[in-house]
This record gives C-alpha cells, structure tokens and sequence, in this order.
C-alpha cells in the first residue's frame, strides 16, 4: 500500500504490459459464456419453479373434471420418461467423443440423441392430442391449465433443444471442432440434462404423484 | 354515480383473417385529449424525421449508435429512452393531477374514468419499466466496465439486443396511445379485472406483450452484468476492491436474475388465461386469483430494489467525491447492500396483509420488512459520516444527494409505518400509499438519476452541465416534490382511495389543488433540465464548462482515470488495481499515462441483428396484440430464424492495430495533463 510520503520509486504498476494474442488463445472477453449459460439455467429453472409451485396449489382443483387418476397412463410416461433418460446418456457419449476429436463418432452419438429427443416430443404430442379428443383441455380446470402450462412449457424447451442441435450439427460441419463449437456444444449438452433434470421433477411431482393418490 | 360504460370499445368477437381485430374504431378520433396529443407528437416526430434525412444523421445513427455493441453507447440510449419516456409518463402525471384537482373543487373534470384509468396504468408501468429501469440499466451499461477496468461487457451482442427489446416494449405502450387502448388495471394488472371477462380489449394485451418483450431484455442484460462482473474484473480488483457502485450493480443484477424470470412466467400465466382459456386465476374453476398477487410480488418486491440498490451506488460514489474523502465504512456497505438483496425476498406480502393470512403470517412479513430498515439506516448514516470532517463541495450531484437523504429518510419512515400490518389495514390502497411510494421513488431514484447525469455527463461527454439551470431544475423538483406529496400522506390520512377520477365531497379541494402546484413546479424542474442540457451543449466549448482532464470532479475511480469521452476501448492499458479508490492513489503517487508500448486490442464487431431481432418482436407482439395471426407468427419465425442466421457469423471480433492506439492516445495525450 501507499505510505504518507509517496516517490515515484515506490509507484506500484498501475497498468498491465499487454502481450499481443492472436493465434487460438481463450480470448479474455469470452471466458464467461458458460457462467452465462448456467446464469440463463438458473433463471429457466425459476420459471419452472414457478409453474411447480402454481401446480402444487391448484393441481389438486378438478372442478368437477378428471384428476390425474382418469388421465395419465403411467406407463406412455415411463417409456418417454426413459427416451429423454437415454437422450442424456447418448449426449453425454457425443461430449466424450467430441473430446477425444472424433467427430465421426460425435456426430452419431448427437443424432441417437436427436432421435431420442424427437421420440420423447412424439410421445408427448400423442399424450396431449388423446387428452384433448376426450375433452380433457387447458380450460377445463386450474389442475389441467397448471399440467399442459408445465408439461408443455418443459416440451418446449426440447423442442428448441432439438432445433438448437440439428443447428449446431450444421455448424460444426461448416466449422469442424473449432473452440467455438466445442463451447456451444458443451452449452447445449448443459441445456439438455437441465432439461432431464427439471422431467424428473415433472414425473415425480406430476405423473407419479398422480396416480398414486 | 352511474356507471356509463357506452364508451367502451364493443367487444370483436369476429376476428378478421387479415387485420384481425383492428378495425377503423379502434383509432381513438373521438378523444379529443388524444387527437390533440396525436398532433402534437406528430408535429415534433416530423420534425425530428426531417432534420435527420436534412443533415443526413440516418447513416450515422444506423452505423455508430443503433448497431453498436459499445457498452458506453448502449448506456447513453438507455438513458435517452428513460428521459423520452419519463416525459411521457410525466404528462400522464400532470394529466392526473389536473383531473383530481377539477373534481376535488365539484368539477366533472375532462378526463372521463375509462381515459383516467388508462392513464394512470400508462403512468406506473411507463415510469417503473421504461423510465426508471433504463435510467438504472444505463447506468449501469455505461459506468460500471469502466470501473472495473475492462474494455466491454461479458456479451456485447446480447447487450445490444437487451436494449432494443426494451425499446420494443417502450414502442407497443406508445402504439397503444393512438391503436386501440391501453390498459386499465394498474401497474401489476391483478386479476379478476384483468381477465378477459372484465377487460376484453386490447389495452391489457398491450401492457402484457409489452411486459414480456421487454422483460426478456432485462433478464439477459442481468445475466450479461452479473458475468461481466464476476470475470473481467482488471488484476487486482478483488471482490473487496470493487468500487461501491460495482458492489450494487453486481447486487441488482443478481436481483433481476433471479426476479424477472418470476415475472416471465406469471405474466406467461396471465397471458395464457386470456389468450387460450387456462384457468389459472379463475376462481369458478379451481384457479386462484390470490396466487397472481403473491407471484407478482415476488418479482415486484426485489423489483423496487432493482430500482434503489445502483442509485445507492450513484450516492456512495457522489458523497465520497464531493466531500474528497474514501467511503466511511467500505465494508459495512457491501454488507448492507448484500443483506439488502437477501432479504427484498422475504418481504413480498407486505403488499397485501389485507389478503387475510393471519395474524402469524402478516407478522413475519411485517418484521422482515422492519428489518430492511436496518441495513438501509446504516447506509444512511455511512453517507453522514463520510461527509463528517469533509472538505463538501456543493457541486449539484452533492446537492441532490443531500436532498435524497432527508427526503428519503421521510420515505423510508412511511414504510416502516406501512410494515405495521394493523396500521396497513387502514392505510392500504389509500393515498398515503401512493405518497410513500412516489417519496421513496422520487426521492431516492430520480434524485439520484440527476445526481448521477451530473456526475458522469462530463465523462460521457467531454463537458460539464451548466449549473444554473441545474440549481433551477434541482428547486423546482424539490419544492414540487414537497407541494406535491405531502398532502397526499394527509389525504391518505383521511381515507382518500388511490385511483379515484371523481369526488363527491370538495372538503378536499385544498389538498388536491396543492398537489397540482406541486406538479407544476416538477414541471418546470423537468423543463429546466432540457434547458440545462441546450444551454450546455451550446456552450459546451467554452471554458467554465469543458473538461479536458478527464477528471473535472477529482474523482477516485477508475473512470475518471480514461479521458472524456472515453476511446471505444476505455483503456489503452488494462489497469492493475492495488486497493480501494485506485484513481486517487493513482493521482496521490502521480502516475502517468505510458505514451509508448502499445498492443493491439482485441474488440467485438457492431451487428444489426439486435435491432432486427427485436423489431421482428415488436411486429410479434402487435400481431398478438390484436389477433392478426399471421403477422404475428412472421415476426415470431423471422425473429427466430434470424437468431439462428446470426449464429452462423463467426467473425464477431476484431483487433485494433497497435498503431491505431497510439494514434488514439496520442491525441488525447496533451488533454490529459495531471490536475496536481
């Protein structure tokens, strides 16, 4: 620290001597992308928090319509249940690959997860649409408006997920592996098992609390 | 007093496949407050238009302005759009006043209780989200890279973008004075009322695609002024080196992280419940309407916080310069601040004891609230004895933040009375309400918005503001305020409602009559403002206002370190910090600027996707708005497959030759000649 009587040989350095850094260096100002992306998850996962909690206080509210019990066919659920577990494993073997640069291997890996991702969206479609032709909708009642709100809003975000992927399998077949890439795809890989994550809430709290009433 | 409701636009129940429900009626042409209005901003719009196309400004703007990624240019717009829009929510306050004057005294009035409705929901959701929050946000943009030593924000395309989607949501409150209507539910909408039963047009549509638009925006700036802090802090600012102003930015922006998506979501609700029949808040088929009041609030509490916390920044830094001393208790205040945050959380209900949760429930939220008074005293006193034993100089910012101390603590007392649930079930809803929440917003963020104009236009711009018509603007506002508030806490006293239009009784005449005297003299504190800024660009090169120092207040941050305006890159050289206040130990040990040895500079490219993305949005939204399907699914896949378009460009940077730099540097070398 500074003393009472300062000289300019006792300045400590005030600014850094800069080196130049062209070449593939992590460039200073990017470093923070991926606290960025776990910040934006945080922030996602309180929207989900919020539709929780509105389910927890109206899910119960039928209003003389059907309660979970007549609707949800357990067994649909556990099989898209598992399609969307197996999508985060086979990610996971995409990672691995794209670390040891195999990007033959990378890319099959992302396309079994696409598949899985795309199976799990099918399922859900074909759960809505059978909900509907019973007359099982949105508007029949706070619980159905609180399942389709959560249940749909976590669909959505698979369906971005799966957009977001076919994007990025583009992109690094423009690009290859580059850094950029690799970062990209570590920030969809943490979308995807966040998007794990917050089903397992969703079949628990949802489905499996349902029908055990 | 019978209720006409001929007035109300008929409900479309056919929606048109082209223009859905906008039809030749929704144009407002029987209004003729609003015609006038119409002309008016028509006039000064052509006049604006036709002197950009004159001095061929158009370019210009497009290429330095609207597609920069420059943090310090982001600032300045936001602040731009906070003062158009705090104008406009300001007439809605004259508005306002004048009514309540002429009915208080026995008169009808010219506002009819629809168009007053409409005007004071414009009123509060224009000046909390497009007033106060871009004057925060600009803030924050401009001033706080600059004083943790780095050349940008985290994300300098997402800063871009966040700013235009704010811009989007100021646009469709704007569009909804002259297309159709705007809301008539208050700032935060509650329902029943504000379900399609009871408000079936398209004002409260507007205040919802608004909210959501913009809302997004903020979300992503917090996260990218969250990320900025945390990793491009220059070597040597530890956490406890940061700059107070830092500290609150930091605070906020984890506020608005953590709040915004709550708003998101309960407004996504909302919107749902109107826009495809969910049954959220309707109580006929098991929905709740108690469960939107408790999740507004949860965002809407951290909300005022959001406001206050970067304007207790602006006041730290303010109090230590002009008094020319460090910050009395450093770390008391990056405690307060940090409890402050925690505990806008547990306060929520406060809005509503007279919910009827019980005795136990409204006690804990009345205690919590009591507790926030704590950290808030200490920073208070923080301020007062910082000025202790200093060398005060009156410049205006330290004026304004004196007024802010007296004033705010008058505020801050109204609260603590509020937190008292028994007393809060007489005063609820009633104008002392009204008048505690203005003294706090007055008197805390916009004082501290004009202390922080004063004391940063100089390094934004390269000159002071004149003070004489700041000494006018700042007499006014406090001498309005005081007019204009305190009989409020009176009438609110004897029971006033907030948001009435008409009166029976004229008993109140005085107080209400007070009050519009009071507007009028804010009035001419907000006019003096624009005067001040005319006066000072007019006379910007003359020698009382122009700063070639980069210094002129003897500063004691980093910021003040740069010249003003500061290079695009803010610094040549990345500062090392080694304590508290590094630019007056800078200036204690006389450091110079290094004049050689320069490196290249790695920066971001500008882009146009933020502005055509959130454009895009904006058609979006007045497609939903009203119910022209098509254009509303254009704009929502253009906008997302113009996102993805620009994820493909991969040449978003570039680096700034070293001889550039020096260059630069070399030209403002000579302007920045040490004070001492």
């Amino acid at each position: 620290m500074s003393t009472a009587t300062p000289s300019a040989t006792d300045m400590p350095e005030y600014h850094v001597i800069e080196t130049p850094h062209h070449d593939g260096e992590e460039h200073p100002h990017e470093t923070g992308t991926m606290l960025g992306f776990w910040i934006y998850l945080m922030s996602d996962c309180l929207i989900f928090g919020v539709l929780f909690a509105v389910y927890a206080v109206v899910g119960q509210n039928y209003a003389a319509g059907p309660s979970p019990a007549d609707l949800f066919e357990i067994d649909m659920i556990l099989l898209s249940t598992f399609m969307l577990l197996f999508s985060s494993i086979t990610y996971g073997f995409a990672v691995i690959n794209m670390q040891q640069r195999n990007t033959a291997m990378f890319y099959l890996w992302m396309v079994v997860t696409l598949g899985f991702g795309l199976a799990f969206l099918g399922l859900e479609v074909k759960e809505f649409t059978h909900l509907w032709h019973i007359g099982a909708t949105p508007s029949t009642s706070a619980f159905l408006s609180a399942f389709f709100t959560l249940v749909g809003t976590h669909g959505l975000h698979v369906t971005f997920g799966s957009i977001w992927l076919v994007v990025l399998l583009i992109q690094v077949g423009l690009h290859g592996l580059t850094a950029e890439n690799q970062r990209r795809v570590m920030c969809l890989s943490l979308f995807w098992h966040f998007l794990d994550l917050i089903w397992i809430g969703v079949f628990s709290f949802v489905y499996l609390a349902g029908v055990l009433q | 007093m019978a209720t006409d409701l001929t007035h109300l636009p008929a409900v479309h129940t056919d929606v048109h496949p082209i223009f859905g429900k906008l039809t030749w009626q929704s144009i407002p042409i029987h209004e003729p407050v609003l015609v006038g209005t119409f002309i008016g901003v028509a006039i000064i719009a052509s006049v604006v238009l036709y002197l950009l196309t004159k001095y061929k400004w158009w370019g210009y703007l497009w290429s330095e302005w609207f597609t920069s990624i420059d943090h310090k240019k982001i600032g300045i717009m936001y602040m731009v759009l906070g003062f158009i829009m705090f104008v406009r929510g300001f007439a809605d306050a004259l508005l306002m006043r004048s009514q309540q004057a002429l009915a208080s005294m026995g008169y009808e009035g010219y506002l009819i209780p629809h168009h007053y409705d409409q005007i004071f929901s414009a009123h509060g959701v224009i000046m909390i989200f497009f007033a106060a929050m871009p004057f925060v946000t600009g803030f924050m943009n401009y001033v706080m890279p600059l004083q943790i030593g780095a050349r940008d924000v985290a994300f300098p395309f997402l800063n871009n973008l966040s700013f235009w989607l704010t811009v989007s949501g100021a646009v469709l409150v704007m569009i909804s004075l002259f297309v159709g209507e705007f809301s008539t539910n208050g700032w935060l909408a509650y329902p029943p009322l504000s379900g399609l039963e009871y408000s079936p047009s398209v004002g409260m549509d507007y205040y919802l695609w608004a909210l959501n638009i913009a809302g997004i925006g903020t979300t992503l700036s917090g996260i990218n002024l969250v990320v900025t802090i945390v990793k491009m802090r220059c070597p040597g600012m530890t956490w406890m080196r940061m700059p107070i102003f830092t500290w609150t930015t930091l605070c906020t922006n984890i506020l608005i992280v953590a709040s915004f998506p709550v708003l998101a979501a309960t407004l996504a609700l909302i919107t749902a419940d109107r826009y495809i029949g969910t049954q959220f808040f309707n109580t006929e088929l098991g929905g709740n309407p108690m469960m939107y009041v408790n999740l507004i609030w949860i965002w809407g509490h951290p909300e005022v916080y959001i406001l206050i916390l970067p304007i207790f920044g602006i006041f730290s830094e303010v109090v230590s310069t002009y008094s020319g001393k460090r910050l009395f208790g450093y770390t008391s205040m990056v405690y307060a601040t940090c409890v402050i945050m925690v505990l806008s959380y547990l306060v929520w209900l406060h809005h509503f004891f007279t919910m009827g949760a019980g005795a136990s429930v409204n006690s804990f939220f009345g205690i919590t609230t009591m507790i926030i008074s704590i950290p808030t005293g200490a920073k208070l006193f923080n301020w007062l004895f910082t000025m202790y034993k200093g060398r005060i100089r009156f410049e205006l910012p330290m004026m304004w933040t004196i007024a802010f101390m007296l004033t705010f603590t008058i505020g801050g007392m109204t609260g603590v009375l509020l937190a008292v649930p028994p007393a809060d079930y007489v005063l609820h809803n009633s104008l002392f309400l009204v008048a505690h929440f203005h003294n706090v917003i007055i008197g805390g963020v916009v004082f501290g918005v004009f202390a922080g104009v004063t004391h940063w236009f100089p390094k934004a711009f390269g000159f002071k503001l004149d003070p004489y018509w700041g000494h006018l603007s700042f007499w006014g506002w406090i001498i309005g305020f005081y007019l204009a508030f305190m009989p409020l806490y009176l009438l609110g006293l004897m029971g006033v409602t907030r948001r009435l239009s008409q009166f029976e009784d004229t008993i109140y005449a005085a107080y209400f009559i007070t009050a519009a005297i009071g507007a009028l003299f804010i009035a001419g504190g907000i006019a003096s403002f624009f005067i001040q800024l005319y006066v000072s660009i007019r006379d910007r090169d003359s020698e009382r206002l122009r700063d070639d120092t980069g210094d002129p207040w003897d500063g004691r941050t980093l910021e003040w370190s740069t010249s003003s305006p500061p290079p695009y890159y803010n610094f040549a050289f990345t500062p090392r910090v080694h304590g508290i206040d590094t630019y007056a130990e800078m200036k204690r040990h006389g450091y110079q600027r290094p004049t050689d040895g320069f490196a290249p500079i790695h920066m971001p490219r500008y882009t146009a996707s933020g502005v055509v993305i959130a454009g895009l949005l904006t058609v979006m939204g007045f497609g939903l708005i009203w119910h022209i399907w098509w254009m509303a699914a254009f704009g929502f896949v253009t906008a997302i497959l113009w996102a993805i378009g620009h994820t493909f460009n991969y040449n978003r940077d570039y680096y700034v030759p070293a001889e550039e730099v020096r260059a630069i540097e070399t030209a403002r070398g000579p302007r920045m000649e040490p004070a001492e």
